[in-house]
C-alpha cells in the first residue's frame, strides 16, 4: 500500500510489487528506446535484421532524408498554427463565458448553463458528419478556420473557467465596483490576473488535444499542403509495406514525437493536472 | 451570489450576457445546430454525390440494423470497450498503488507511464506496427530470443483486436494511473495507522480501507474510459484499417467510410446517432450499477 503511511518493512510482498512494476516500465519504454536506436541505422542494415540495436554502423541519413523531404516542416508549422490558433481563441471564449456564468447574473442564465452543462455528453462523432457538410456548404475545408473552430464549441473549458471563477473572492470585486468600474473592466483588471493558473491548465489541455487531433483534420484537410503533423504522418503511412525502408519511418516517429516528449519532461506537472483535471469534469 | 447590494457581484442585468454571448454563439453554430442537423440527415436519403432524395423515415436505422458489417463493428466495439476498460481500471490502479510514494525511482516510473499520453495517434501507431512487423519486429526479435517463432498479432482475425488494445492500453494508461494517484492521497493517513496497530494484513488494508474509500475513482476511472473507448478510431484505422475480413472494424471507422468515403450523409448521421445512443447507454448503466451498489 502507500508506502509513507503504512509500511511494514520490506518484505516479499514489497519486493514482489517492486520487480513487477519494473517489468512494466521496460515494457513500456522498450518501444520507444528500439525505435529511437534503429532509426540511427542505415536502411540496407535494417532490410535484413534488426537485431544488433547496439552495434554499429550508424547513420543520420534517416533523419537527413526527413529535412529533404520538406512537407514535414509545412505540417509542423500547420500544426502550430492550428494549436495555437485554437488555444487562444479558447482561452478567450471560455475566460468570457466563465466569468458571465460565474460572477454575473442576467435573464436565463440558469438555462443557458443547464445547456452548456448538457452539452458535455455530445461525442465529435455525433456531429461530425452535419459539421462536414456545413463547412462543405461554405466551401470552408482546407483552411486554417476549418480546422481552428469545431473544437472552440466544445465546453470544458468554460466549465473549467466558471468552477475557477467562483472560488475567487468576491469581495475584490466588489470594492472596485463600488469605485463605478465598469464590469468588463473589473473582469479584465482585477479578475483575469487572478485566472493565470487556470489559463496556463486550459492552454496546455487545449494545445495538446489540438497538436494530436486526428478525426476533424483527416476529414477537413484534404489538400496534403493544408495536412497538419498528425494527419502528414499518417498519409505516409499508408504504403507501409513498400516504404522507403522501416529505419526513415523510426526516424519520422521520433522527428514528430520527441519534440512533444522533451517539452513534457519541461511542463511534466502542467500537462499531468491539465490532462487529469480535464478529464475529471 | 445573488442579492449582495448596489454595486454587489450578483446584480442582475442584461449587458452582462454579453460575456456569455460569443461562446454561446459558436456553441450554437458549431454543436447544436450541428446535432440538429445530424437528427434530421439520418431521416433523410442524402448523398454528398447523388444529392438530396427525400424523407426515407427510419429506412436509415432499418438498413443500419440489418448490414452484417454493421452489426459486426458494434460487437467489435463493445469487445474493444471489454477489453481495454477492466485492463485500464486494473493496471491503473495497481502502478498508482505501487508508485504512490515519494521515492524518485517512482516519481520517474511515473513519468515514463504518463509520458507516452502526449503522443499523437499517428506516432503511437507508427512505433506498434514498426513492433509488431512479423518478420523484423521488436516483438518478433523478443520471442526469437527465447526461441519462439513470431507471431502475427495484425494480420490475423482474433488477434487484430487485442493487439491494438494492447496498443490504446500503453499508450493512454497514464490518465487512469493519475487519476487513481489522486484518489489515493485523499485517504486520510489515520485510517492506516489505524490498520497498522491491528496488524492487518496487506490484503485486508488494501479490501477493507483502500478500496472502499476510493469507490468512487474507479467508478470515474471506467466511466470515462467507456465513454472514451467506445470512440475508438485512429489506432484502430491506422494499424489494421478495421481487418482483417473486418474483425476490427469499430463504430467509428464505419461512420467514417460511409460518410466520408461513400458520402451516404443520411446513413453516415444515422450510424452516428447509434453510436451515440450506445454511449449514452452505457454511461447510464454504470451510473445505475454504481447507485446500487453505493446503496447495497
Amino acid at each position: 500500500m502507500s508506502a509513507d503511511t503504512y509500511r511494514r518493512g520490506r518484505s516479499l510482498g514489497d519486493r514482489a510489487i517492486l520487480v513487477a512494476v519494473v517489468a512494466l516500465t521496460l515494457v513500456w519504454i522498450a518501444p520507444i528506446v528500439w525505435v529511437l536506436g534503429l532509426s540511427l541505422k542505415p536502411n540496407e542494415v535494417l532490410m535484413r535484421t534488426t537485431g544488433g540495436l547496439l552495434s554499429p554502423p550508424f547513420t543520420l541519413k534517416n533523419y537527413a532524408d526527413i529535412i529533404a523531404s520538406s512537407s514535414v516542416f509545412g505540417w509542423m508549422m500547420n500544426s502550430t498554427i492550428v494549436a495555437a490558433g485554437q488555444t487562444i481563441l479558447t482561452l478567450v471564449l471560455a475566460s468570457l463565458a466563465g466569468y458571465g456564468f460565474a460572477r454575473t447574473d442576467f435573464p436565463g442564465r440558469g438555462v443557458l448553463f443547464v445547456v452548456v452543462l448538457a452539452a458535455l455528453a455530445v461525442p465529435e462523432q455525433a456531429i461530425i458528419v452535419p459539421l462536414h457538410t456545413m463547412f462543405a456548404f461554405f466551401e470552408w475545408h482546407n483552411t486554417y478556420g476549418a480546422l481552428i473552430a469545431p473544437r472552440l464549441a466544445f465546453p470544458f473549458g468554460v466549465l473549467l473557467m466558471t468552477q475557477y471563477f467562483r472560488a475567487i473572492s468576491p469581495e475584490i470585486e466588489e470594492a472596485a465596483l463600488l469605485d463605478s468600474a465598469s464590469r468588463f473592466k473589473v473582469f479584465w483588471r482585477i479578475v483575469l490576473p487572478l485566472s493565470i493558473p487556470a489559463q496556463a491548465t486550459l492552454g496546455i489541455y487545449t494545445f495538446l488535444h489540438a497538436w494530436n487531433d486526428y478525426f476533424w483534420p483527416l476529414v477537413s484537410a484534404t489538400k496534403p499542403e493544408m495536412y497538419t503533423l498528425t494527419i502528414g504522418l499518417a498519409s505516409m503511412q499508408t504504403n507501409f509495406a513498400q516504404t522507403e525502408g522501416i529505419g526513415f519511418l523510426m526516424a519520422q516517429a521520433v522527428f514528430a514525437g520527441l519534440p512533444v516528449l522533451i517539452l513534457y519532461l519541461f511542463f511534466q506537472r502542467h500537462i499531468i493536472s491539465a490532462v487529469s483535471g480535464g478529464s475529471a469534469r | 451570489m445573488a442579492a449582495q447590494g448596489v454595486a454587489g457581484v450578483g446584480v442582475r442585468s442584461t449587458a452582462n450576457v454579453l460575456f456569455v454571448l460569443p461562446y454561446m454563439a459558436v456553441l450554437a453554430a458549431l454543436l447544436i445546430f450541428p446535432l440538429g442537423l445530424g437528427l434530421f440527415l439520418s431521416f433523410q436519403d442524402w448523398d454528398m454525390l447523388g444529392g438530396w432524395n427525400g424523407s426515407v423515415g427510419w429506412e436509415n436505422f432499418a438498413n443500419l440494423f440489418t448490414d452484417k458489417i454493421f452489426l459486426g463493428t458494434i460487437r467489435n466495439t463493445v469487445l474493444f470497450v471489454v477489453m481495454t476498460v477492466p485492463a485500464f481500471v486494473a493496471l491503473g490502479l495497481f502502478l498508482a498503488l505501487a508508485l504512490n510514494n515519494g521515492l524518485r525511482r517512482s516519481v520517474v516510473m511515473r513519468t515514463i507511464f504518463f509520458g507516452s499520453s502526449v503522443l499523437s495517434v499517428t506516432i503511437v501507431t507508427l512505433i506498434w506496427r514498426l513492433v509488431y512487423l512479423p518478420d523484423r519486429g521488436l516483438l518478433a526479435d523478443i520471442l526469437g530470443l527465447v526461441g519462439l517463432p513470431s507471431i502475427d498479432m495484425v494480420a490475423n482475425e482474433s488477434r487484430a483486436l487485442p493487439s491494438v488494445a494492447i496498443v490504446t492500453v500503453w499508450w493512454i494508461i497514464g490518465l487512469p494511473m493519475t487519476l487513481f494517484l489522486a484518489g489515493l492521497q485523499q485517504i486520510p493517513a489515520e485510517l492506516y495507522e489505524a490498520a497498522a496497530l491491528d496488524n492487518a494484513s496487506r490484503w485486508r488494508v488494501f479490501t477493507s480501507i483502500t478500496l472502499p474509500s476510493i469507490r468512487r475513482t474507479i467508478v470515474l476511472v471506467a466511466l470515462i474510459e467507456v465513454i472514451l473507448q467506445f470512440q475508438v478510431f485512429g489506432q484502430i484505422f491506422l494499424i489494421t484499417s478495421g481487418g482483417p475480413n473486418n474483425a476490427s472494424r469499430p463504430i467509428v471507422q464505419y461512420i467514417y467510410e460511409a460518410g466520408f468515403r461513400d458520402w451516404q450523409l443520411g446513413f453516415a448521421a444515422a450510424a452516428s446517432q447509434v453510436l451515440f445512443a450506445l454511449m449514452l447507454l452505457a454511461a447510464l448503466a454504470q451510473f445505475w450499477f454504481a447507485r446500487r451498489r453505493e446503496a447495497a
